[in-house]
């Protein structure tokens, strides 16, 4: 597996290989997917919706649908406006959505194709909607994609009308359905009213019930992305993904954000319900004093395996961020953390978290790949890696235990459900790394080491 | 009304007008004609893909040996990472380079600065860590319009680095699905590749074309093609390699499994090469048995003959009695059947022979000629959009050019039922009344499968869970749901355990919640028990 990749460093400023990060589109539709009765709309060739439908699909195990502008040679060289207007039509006539949300691609972009005058030149049927955003696939990656399409719903849904309406505005960062649900659990549970943006549970893990809907119960509302505009304040949760629509929404409607880590691990959590807290002015319930303290349990009992291990960590920023704080808390070391997203920030905030743990020797890196990665395992091992399914390579190549955890996580199922977000999802965290590194201890020792009791 | 007018009824006019020419049923009678190969309608949920998809996703993509650069912005690369089950394998003298994505990664400056000079370093880059052979480069939509000369590139790097260096030009927009992309790919292989190498001809070679080894497909007829005393000289393109590719046209004779992918090859390489091609079908015991059979034809050796007919003996031996078990489970069943350009058509002997009726049929990217056989091709009208795709001519390679028959013996082979140069449609198989979608859409899936109640679906990850949804089973047949292989005797064996297992998995029978049929609430009415 991977023999190909030399132990040596070598200097490599411009190949890409085996990437952690995808083209801003696929963030986009997935954005678009969280919205109620939403038919995403890839303006582009046919291509660049397929792979995108077939990537989300993967992930979920879900339908993941869009539709696309299905461009010629023809359409490359005029423009795409006519392909558009046909588009608009006949998903109308066709599949009848609530909102229509087109997101470019490189090659509309590339041609320069005039999204704000073509959508506002369509024949969009009475009480019918259609919005856009920019996703070029040449910046960014797929979190750039998915918090334009965010901005995009607001730009043009969004609105203060003056009165407040007592709401939290919440993004929730990339992450799947499962965390969405249980950010809506604490929510719930903490007394806050809020409006979420997207929120793909109940779309993309929608029940088996023999009968297929085009568009299921989930999805932020549209009188509620309206409404979005008349929040107290915005929670953006996944700083680097979420600052940008909570910006957006404060210079459009001037209401004023917060952002916080995404609320993976203890502090990341408690700073979540405190924000929550504060917003709301309720007390935290016990049932969610309840989970911290069986999460506190559970860390303590274990944390002799995970104590010193070391991990390498890769994924989208605000991932691989959440993942660094618990592993910290675990007592674990994070010598690798990699994205492939492009964005100083990424390193600065890896960096703020080591000092704070007091911990030194390890290596962040944003715009990286999976293959420089493996080379630094090759050179300074680990004991565990935790990302998405491409890690898997790597793991094989190098014997070592790999957790999935983000995105993609295209060859297991059942993640998409689970939280990994909150005391419950550090809870699901601290069990999926201590059975692999207790399973690897299993595996590894000698028949006369193997401990019946652990 | 009958099924295809009530789902076409529900189109607007212009829809109507396209898509009644794609959608037909089979009524047995006169030959009928339905329309391919022509655009998508912007806004309706096809199942196609790109030129790119085609080009590096489907046919160089799967070259072992070859570093496959992709210029453009870092998606398109990554979707096509280990995403096709196109299975290989390395070795000491064979680096496999299928479990690596590469790519130039272009970013803005790129897009309004122009991405040679970053093509050009990642080659060196390539060269410097890999040392590869082969480098390919593959463009996506943003390079042809910004109009970097990959070509040019490509040409500077051969010299440079004195490797072989392969450029095409497949941006995602061109032509009207993959169908395209196979075409660029199929041009640049037969240009630059085939008949570079110095092999010596071995006795009863053969090249495998259309072959992508997904699951293993490949790997399992090339077992069975050299039991039997074939010389596999290459395979096009399913753990295929770059070193075998350039002796292609040392072989006697080129199988063509997929023939939409590929037969630009086979035919360019009987003019140059004069090798004949016969079309092959692994898939189903029918069509396999016939396959080598007509292979062992050809070759006419009474020992080759008697060695294949004892090799299918032994073979269907080894499957009988599975066969006849999931045959039993699934005799009398009705099926959908939606792939790709060749493959639907390749399955349907194959469900036959387990009792099952494909009642639903189509293709993604096919062609006139994949529906109505060969023969149309010549009354095929050449639009606009299938002009923008280069059609190469070859000539006579005179050093290169041997002929294994006679003219004569090629009648005789062909009025023998031998498909030399030839290949039937889907019509040829197809049952009376199935209705036949081309370029089958999200919206005639689901209405069809409301009308029609297949009891399995077969088609691809985007409609597989939209079908599950809906009650019905479902397997992808350009992955298999990571199962296989499913070419060759052994493969027919996977393939109807499969379906088996996909029909009757108990989840099935568990549903609908017993509160939606049982009454939940128990009381007594005025009184009375």
């Amino acid at each position: 597996m991977l023999e190909l990749t030399p132990k040596k460093l070598s200097d490599r400023s411009t190949l890409r290989i085996n990437p952690i990060k995808t083209c801003q589109p696929v963030g986009a539709m997935y954005a678009a997917l969280g919205v109620h009765q939403c038919m995403p709309h890839s303006h582009g060739s046919q291509g660049c919706c397929s792979f995108h439908r077939m990537f989300l699909t993967r992930h979920f195990k879900d339908p993941a649908i869009a539709s696309s502008s299905s461009f010629t040679e023809g359409a490359s060289v005029f423009g795409g406006g006519a392909n558009l207007k046909t588009a608009i039509k006949n998903i109308f006539d066709i599949y009848d959505p609530e909102i229509i949300a087109v997101h470019t691609t490189c090659l509309s972009e590339t041609i320069g194709d005039d999204l704000n005058g073509y959508i506002q030149d369509a024949k969009v049927p009475e009480g019918k909607l259609v919005v856009h955003t920019n996703t070029p696939s040449y910046v960014g990656s797929h979190i750039t994609g998915y918090y334009n399409m965010i901005s995009g719903f607001i730009k043009y849904l969004s609105t203060a009308t003056g009165e407040k309406n007592g709401k939290l505005a919440l993004f929730p960062g990339f992450v799947n359905p499962g965390d969405m649900r249980e950010m809506k659990r604490l929510m719930k549970l903490m007394g806050t009213e809020f409006i979420m943006l997207p929120d793909t549970s109940g779309v993309l893990d929608a029940p088996m019930t023999g009968n297929y809907t085009m568009y299921p119960k989930g999805g932020t509302t549209i009188p509620d992305i309206r409404d979005l505009g008349n929040c107290e304040m915005t929670l953006g949760l996944g700083e680097l993904t979420s600052e940008f629509p909570a910006d957006f929404l404060e210079k459009k409607c001037k209401v004023p954000y917060k952002t916080l880590p995404l609320p993976i691990g203890v502090e990341n959590t408690d700073a979540f319900i405190m924000a929550l807290n504060q917003f709301s002015k309720n007390e935290v319930p016990y049932e969610i004093e309840e989970e911290r303290g069986q999460l506190m349990d559970i860390l303590l009992d274990s944390h002799q395996y995970t104590n010193n291990k070391t991990v390498a960590i890769f994924g989208d920023p605000d991932t691989v961020l959440g993942m660094a704080q618990i592993t910290l808390e675990m007592g674990m070391i994070p010598k690798y953390m990699v994205t492939g997203t492009p964005g100083a920030a990424f390193d600065r905030k890896a960096a703020a978290l080591l000092e704070k743990f007091g911990i030194e020797g390890c290596t962040a890196k944003q715009s990286g790949d999976l293959f420089e990665l493996h080379q630094w395992i090759k050179n300074d091992p680990v004991d565990l890696l935790i990302g998405g399914t491409h890690g898997k390579q790597v793991a094989r190549a190098e014997d070592i235990p790999l957790v999935r955890v983000g995105f993609p996580i295209i060859d297991r199922y059942v993640h998409s459900y689970m939280p990994i977000v909150g005391y419950k999802g550090a809870i699901r965290l601290a069990e999926l790394i201590l059975n692999a590194l207790m399973d690897r201890q299993d595996r590894d020792c000698e028949d006369e080491d193997l401990e019946m009791v652990m | 009304m009958d099924s295809r007018d009530k789902v076409l009824d529900k189109y607007n006019s212009k829809i109507y007008k396209n898509r009644k020419e794609h959608v037909i049923e089979i009524d047995g009678g006169e030959p009928q004609v339905i329309a391919a190969d022509t655009r998508a309608i912007p806004g309706i949920m096809t199942n196609r893909g790109c030129c790119y998809a085609g080009c590096k996703g489907v046919v160089t993509g799967p070259l072992k040996d070859v570093v496959n650069i992709v210029h453009g912005p870092i998606g398109c690369a990554y979707y096509t990472w280990g995403t096709r089950r196109n299975k290989a394998k390395g070795d000491e003298n064979t680096k496999d380079f299928t479990q690596y994505s590469f790519s130039t990664d272009m970013q803005e400056t790129d897009i309004v600065f122009g991405g040679e000079k970053k093509l050009r370093q990642a080659i060196k880059e390539a060269v410097e860590i890999f040392n590869p052979e082969c480098i390919m480069i593959s463009s996506t939509c943003p390079v042809g319009l910004i109009g970097d000369d990959i070509h040019a590139v490509a040409a500077e790097s051969e010299k440079l680095y004195g490797i072989k260096v392969l450029a095409f030009s497949c941006e995602g927009y061109k032509g009207v699905s993959q169908s395209g992309g196979h075409h660029i790919a199929n041009n640049g292989l037969m240009k630059y590749i085939i008949g570079t190498g110095d092999a010596e001809p071995q006795k009863y070679s053969i090249n495998l074309l259309g072959e992508y080894n997904i699951g293993g497909d490949g790997w399992e007829v090339e077992r069975i093609l050299k039991r039997i005393g074939y010389h596999v000289v290459s395979v096009m393109t399913g753990d295929g390699s770059y070193a075998d590719l350039k002796n292609a046209h040392t072989a006697d004779l080129n199988l063509v499994q997929c023939h939409r992918s590929i037969n630009y090859i086979a035919e360019m390489m009987k003019t140059k090469y004069g090798m004949d091609w016969i079309k092959v079908n692994f898939i189903g015991l029918e069509s396999i048995k016939k396959s080598l059979m007509d292979i062992a034809t050809y070759f006419g050796d009474p020992e080759l003959l008697a060695r294949t007919e004892a090799v299918i003996a032994e073979e269907l031996d080894e499957i009988e009695e599975g066969m006849a078990y999931y045959k039993s489970k699934l005799d009398g069943k009705k099926a959908a059947v939606y792939v790709g350009g060749s493959r639907t058509h390749h399955y349907i002997n194959l469900l036959k022979y387990l009792g099952v009726d494909v009642i639903l049929a189509g293709y993604e990217f096919g062609h006139r000629d994949d529906y109505e056989g060969r023969d149309v091709i010549p009354s095929i009208k050449i639009d606009a959009d299938s002009k923008n795709i280069e059609s190469i001519t070859v000539t006579k390679d005179e050093a290169n050019y041997k002929t294994f028959h006679t003219p004569e013996k090629i009648e005789e082979l062909k009025a023998a039922g031998i498909p030399i140069e030839d290949y039937q449609g889907l019509w040829a198989d197809i049952s009376e009344g199935a209705i036949i979608t081309d370029d089958f859409n999200h919206f005639e899936t689901e209405e069809f499968l409301k009308l029609l109640k297949p009891d399995i679906f077969f088609s691809g990850i985007k409609d597989k869970f939209i079908v599950q949804k809906s009650g019905v089973p479902s397997r992808q047949l350009h992955s298999y749901d990571y199962s296989g292989p499913y070419a060759g005797f052994r493969g027919a064996l996977n393939f109807a355990k499969d379906i088996t297992m996909a029909t009757y998995t108990p989840v099935w029978n568990m549903v609908q919640a017993p509160w939606k049929s049982e009454p939940t609430l128990v009381g007594s009415l005025g009184g009375m028990e």
